[in-house]
């Protein structure tokens, strides 16, 4: 009995993982072979503004906040080391290559996510996507890819933005209100912070956009009938988002530090 | 006039061949075993009302004719091609032939009443702005709605999202309608209106037409022919005339509009 409900319950997850990677498949297929289409580019320009103007504000606040308790955070310490001329190489570093990747990714999934498998999951069970199937056009074509591709350009961008305002509000902190002289603040946080630790943090981003998108058009998707439904959906993709997340800033974290070393070695930054 | 129509309804003929017919098809969701062997198949240039009672799977049927869903088992076939195992490129080109009127209209709530008409026509052909905006006009007159044109599907009463709905069922002038439910919602006078429209794009289009309806009036109005499906099968197949003599308890309980015992027991 028991063993026969969890064959079922891994069958039905194999089954919905396979479903998940069609999905997607389907969507890079009509991504690629719909690239030459102007209408498809004007079914794209609504998707970014709508995406920019809802996650704009948040991420701002978001990094800035994050980027001045970072630094209240880490000035006594490394001041009573000797080291608070060095504060942002760990601000900055730990901003570019994981906070600001991760929280803006948190804060797009919350703020557009939701909206997205909520606006998709409405249209699910209101029979639109099967109007819009019956009428002869393809729902993938038609509704994920511009939905997806705003979130996959989109969420890089607003990690560099969360990126500048939590780098500028810590270094106001640091240097207006902790005193530390200006010029090796920024000589330190200009030596330690390299393209390489940029790139780390924009192939995250790109990751992150990428499982936004999916996961919230996917769950959208196969949302089950009823208000209900629609609200479960919601719930379900904000946290499989938020989980898939940590876990793959895990690994790229792993991964990109063990290339790093290969690479070029250990390099000590204090 | 509306003799004269019935009459002519009556004499056109189908020729011959069947536009869709499904062959011994069978679905099931989870434990629901909806339908189970359905054989049917609709002449071309008739129009044919499917009765049943609220949850009998008559929805489920129209979906099956433009695979928006797939059957268990059995075949679905249009002009004599296989709807269940056609590629989907091909299709395209029969789903365009359809016009699909859904239960609850299906607009799109993020465009306005124009390019929910426009819709199709933007999606499969080239045609210049105002020869679609003329289009548009016209279908939406043809449902009595001309003028709403700018509105959003929010702004407007059921009925009329659903008479939109069918503006842009009908907007690339399909040769085959499947209504579910045209008349559910509208008050007499409309419900009559959409009637006689089912009847004119049928006398005058030669539109095949399958109506999904409750609605006795329009039962003895628009159909050539009427069937129930009722326990996954259907149970009665004949015309509105036959109906009304037929002697069969569940085809009686439904023309007569009244609950048998066993529903009564209940209360
Ligand atoms: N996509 C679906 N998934 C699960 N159950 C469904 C689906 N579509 C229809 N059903 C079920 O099939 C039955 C028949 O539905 P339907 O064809 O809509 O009835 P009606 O004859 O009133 O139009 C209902 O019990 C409904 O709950
Ligand atoms: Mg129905």
């Amino acid at each position: 009995m028991i063993i026969t409900s969890i064959g079922r319950k891994t069958l039905g997850s194999v089954e919905a993982f396979g479903r998940f990677w069609s999905f997607g498949l389907r969507t890079m297929r009509w991504m690629f072979t719909g690239l030459f289409r102007w209408r498809n580019w004007q079914l794209l320009m609504p998707q970014l503004y709508e995406v920019g103007n809802r996650s704009l504000p948040v991420i701002a606040i978001t990094g800035t906040f994050v980027g001045m308790v970072l630094a209240v955070q880490a000035y006594d310490q490394l001041n009573a080391a000797g080291f608070a001329n060095r504060m942002g190489v760990l601000l900055n570093l730990t901003l570019v290559q994981e906070l600001g990747p991760v929280l803006a990714a948190v804060m797009l999934a919350g703020r557009v996510g939701g909206a997205l498998t909520a606006e998709l999951g409405t249209m699910n069970v209101t029979e639109q996507i099967d109007a819009l199937r019956a009428m002869g056009s393809d729902p993938i074509r038609h509704l994920v890819v511009p939905r997806f591709l705003a979130c996959l350009i989109l969420c890089p961008i607003l990690t560099l933005f969360a990126d500048f305002c939590g780098s500028m509000a810590g270094s106001w902190i640091a240097v207006s209100l902790k005193d530390i002289p200006y010029e090796p603040y920024s000589y330190y946080t200009m030596d330690a912070v390299t393209k390489w630790d940029l790139g780390v943090g924009f192939i995250k981003s790109v990751v992150f956009g990428w499982v936004i998108g999916m996961v919230a058009c996917y769950k959208g998707f196969t949302c089950r009938a009823g208000a209900e439904g629609v609200g479960r959906a919601c719930t379900e993709a904000f946290v499989a988002i938020f989980i898939t997340i940590l876990i793959v800033d895990f690994f790229i974290s792993s991964f990109s530090a063990g290339l790093y070393k290969v690479l070029y070695g250990f390099k000590s930054l204090v | 006039m509306s003799q004269k129509s019935a009459q002519q309804k009556k004499t056109a003929n189908g020729n011959g061949a069947p536009i869709v017919e499904l062959r011994n098809v069978s679905k099931r969701f989870g434990r629901l075993h909806v339908l189970r062997g359905v054989n049917i198949s609709f002449e071309r240039g008739k129009t044919t009302v499917i009765i049943g009672a609220s949850g009998a799977g008559k929805s489920v049927i129209l979906k099956h004719i433009v695979r928006l869903l797939m059957p268990d088992d059995g075949e679905v076939l249009c002009n004599g091609q296989r709807i269940d195992t056609m590629s989907d490129r091909d299709l395209v080109s029969i789903r365009m032939r359809f016009g699909f009127l859904f239960q609850m209209g299906a607009l799109f709530d993020s465009l306005t009443v124009a390019e929910n008409v426009a819709f199709p026509i933007v999606e499969h052909t080239r045609r210049s702005r105002s020869d679609i905006a003329k289009t548009v006009a016209q279908k939406l007159a043809m449902v009595g709605l001309d003028g709403l044109q700018g509105k959003k599907p929010a702004q407007l009463s059921g009925g009329q999202r659903k008479r939109v709905a069918l503006a842009r069922a009908i907007s690339l002038e399909p040769e085959i309608i499947l209504y579910d439910e045209p008349t559910t919602g509208l008050d007499p006078i409309r419900s009559d209106i959409i009637n006689e429209l089912i009847i004119k794009l049928q006398r005058e289009l030669n539109v095949t037409s399958i109506v999904v309806t409750h609605d006795m009036a329009s039962v003895r109005r628009v159909g050539d022919r009427v069937v129930m499906l009722h326990e996954g099968h259907f149970v009665f197949d004949g015309t509105p005339a036959e109906m009304e003599s037929c002697s069969t308890p569940t085809v009686r309980q439904f023309v007569e509009g009244r609950a048998g015992g066993e529903q009564l027991a209940g209360i």
